[in-house]
């Protein structure tokens, strides 16, 4: 019974079914690969006593024929902004120093209620702030991938860099992700694997640490489009906890992915045509046209005409809410405390020494652009301008039935690379951050790599609610680029 | 328009958080460097444009208005850095 943490989602619950293996293997496996490899620092909690009783007990179900979940006995990882009852929850920070949450996020509470099997809690930039995974108080994540010839250590993106690296070492099956500028696609990309941003309200923010909330959404980060879509089966769903979760049915996904894109049109948008565009990138997109129209789409340019403006809307719209959303941490109800001469004093030294520099940086900006004067020449300008960014993709819709770019500007980058300069860090969001101004899904897929043996990946963008032909599309690149490159040593 | 000292210091105060004044300076350079960025959202004619505040246009949805939560002290209380009889503990603000 080698390597069961190779497997996918969709062959372990086949080998479970035929009782091939026991959850508590492929429990096992994955968390001696997580012992293995700790030198990458993808967890910054492991649960190994949970994960191994919660396999026993779904091994047990199974010996006496209870019913099965539709991910029961699969060992994931859990993005550490979602909130586990009794277990350690960070967001990356030390200001959340300690914080054993009394309640379950609704996403994980579906997982569990699958039968899923958590392996622990995967690091991730600090709030959910940055594109490396290089400003979790925790330590930098390190990516799997080297390339050729060269050992310099490469981040795996970010913020979800602990989920990607995990999925990608072979420590889990899958893991969660959470996307607000596009941390689940840019590091889905860096390392090889697939990783979706639903729809706004596909899936519940209940118990998610809050980001930027009119932004923010889970999402799965897994090896196949397959394994995607059974884990977004899962994850989605109405809450009435979450007032913004929408009360749609959930779609059997899995059934939608062999549809095939014949018919299917295709818009490939000029904009994304960046000056200075690596020209990498630009063949590997020309390649994704040619793959889909080798199966039937039909490919059409269109136009988003406020694709440039995106970026510096969300760096408005993201530090203001978060400076209202982080708020909270005042050392008074949970996390890190510093003592002070007074109330004031004690907020201002908690939040000192609690917060990193990144997301002192985005706190400040936020504050400052929601302040007396300049509020209606920022925030509500940025908001307009973010109306015109979904009126470009409302318009391209009425075209075109899914959008196809490139999911990142560059391979993974060096760990020490990126860090001086806080703008060119977040030009990594360049192709994905439009999506979540809009609200709509967007996966990643792994299509290829670049010449230095790096993995690189191709974005597709559906209509609201519409992720079924997201994963159809999706399925399309991945069975033409065939990608079945590993990590070297994984 | 860029921001000097005395700003960015009022905007750590109004945030709560802590800046020495020997980090002011750096700090002033990286928020300059992203605000001069952010300038060019200037060029855009917005004339006539609703400001967006989410995706979702629909009205919020309402619940019954009942009670169906809470009663629950000590779960609210575990994670505080300082409680005690049933409440938070902070330092005085009244004098």
């Amino acid at each position: 019974m080698n390597e069961l943490n190779h497997l996918t989602i969709a062959a372990a619950l086949q080998g479970l079914a035929t009782k091939t293996f026991t959850a508590y293997d492929l429990t096992m496996a994955c968390l001696m690969q997580m012992e293995k490899h700790r030198e990458l620092n993808a967890f910054v909690t492991e649960t190994q006593d949970l994960a191994l009783q919660t396999a026993m007990n779904s091994d047990i179900r199974r010996a006496q024929g209870q019913a099965m979940g539709a991910l029961d006995g699969i060992p994931l990882g859990i993005k550490d902004l979602f909130c586990t009852e009794g277990v350690l929850t960070t967001a990356g920070s030390h200001i959340l120093d300690g914080f054993h949450p009394t309640y379950e996020s609704t996403v994980s509470a579906n997982l569990w209620k699958a039968g899923a099997v958590m392996l622990g809690k995967l690091n991730m930039d600090e709030f959910a702030m940055g594109s490396s995974n290089g400003t979790s108080y925790y330590g930098p994540v390190t990516n799997p991938w080297r390339r050729k010839g060269d050992n310099t250590r490469l981040v795996p993106g970010g913020s979800s860099g602990g989920s990607a690296t995990a999925v990608a070492a072979r420590m889990a099956l899958a893991a969660t992700g959470t996307d607000t500028g596009g941390s689940i696609r840019q590091p889905a990309a860096f390392t090889g694997i697939v990783g979706l941003k639903p729809t706004y309200g596909r899936c519940s923010r209940w118990g998610i640490v809050a980001f930027a909330s009119s932004l923010d959404q889970a999402g799965p980060m897994c090896r196949t489009v397959e394994d995607t879509a059974i884990m977004l089966g899962v994850m989605a769903g109405y809450d009435p906890k979450d007032s913004t979760s929408v009360d749609l049915p959930v779609p059997d996904y899995r059934k939608a992915i062999e549809g095939g894109v014949k018919g299917l049109k295709v818009g490939v948008p000029k904009e994304y045509r960046l000056d200075g565009l690596s020209p990498e990138i630009a063949k590997l997109w020309e390649q994704g046209v040619a793959w889909l129209k080798e199966q039937g789409a039909e490919i059409k340019e269109i136009t988003l005409p406020h694709t440039k403006y995106a970026l510096p809307v969300y760096y408005i719209i993201a530090p203001a809410e978060a400076s209202s959303n982080l708020a909270r941490y005042d050392g008074v109800r949970f996390g890190l405390r510093v003592p002070g001469e007074s109330l004031d004093d004690m907020y201002e030294q908690t939040r000192a020494a609690g917060f990193g520099k990144e997301v002192r940086r985005r706190v400040m900006i936020g504050t400052y652009v929601l302040s007396a004067g300049y509020y209606d020449a920022y925030y509500l300008r940025a908001q307009r301008i973010r109306a015109l960014i979904l009126k470009d993709f409302t318009d391209a819709f009425k075209d075109v039935d899914v959008v196809l770019t490139p999911s990142t500007p560059s391979a993974a980058f060096g760990l020490e690379e990126k860090f001086d300069d806080p703008v060119a860090m977040y030009l990594n969001d360049v192709f994905t951050v439009t999506v979540n101004l809009a609200g709509l899904p967007g996966i990643s897929v792994p299509a290829g790599l670049d010449s230095r043996g790096l993995p690189l990946g191709l974005q597709l963008i559906g209509r609201a609610f519409d992720e079924e032909t997201v994963l159809r599309a999706g399925r399309a690149i991945e069975r033409a680029a065939n990608f079945t490159a590993k990590p070297e040593g994984f | 328009m860029s921001l000097d000292q005395k700003q960015v210091k009022h905007i750590a105060t109004l945030a709560r958080i802590r800046v020495e004044d020997a980090e002011l300076p750096g700090l002033v350079n990286e928020l300059n460097g992203i605000m001069t960025w952010i300038e060019q959202l200037n060029e855009v004619d917005v004339t006539g444009v609703e400001p967006m505040a989410g995706v979702q246009s629909r009205a919020l949805p309402r619940r019954a208005d009942v009670i169906n939560d809470g009663g629950d002290p000590e779960k609210v209380l575990k994670n505080a850095p300082d409680a005690t009889h049933g409440f938070f503990v902070v330092p005085k603000v009244v004098e």
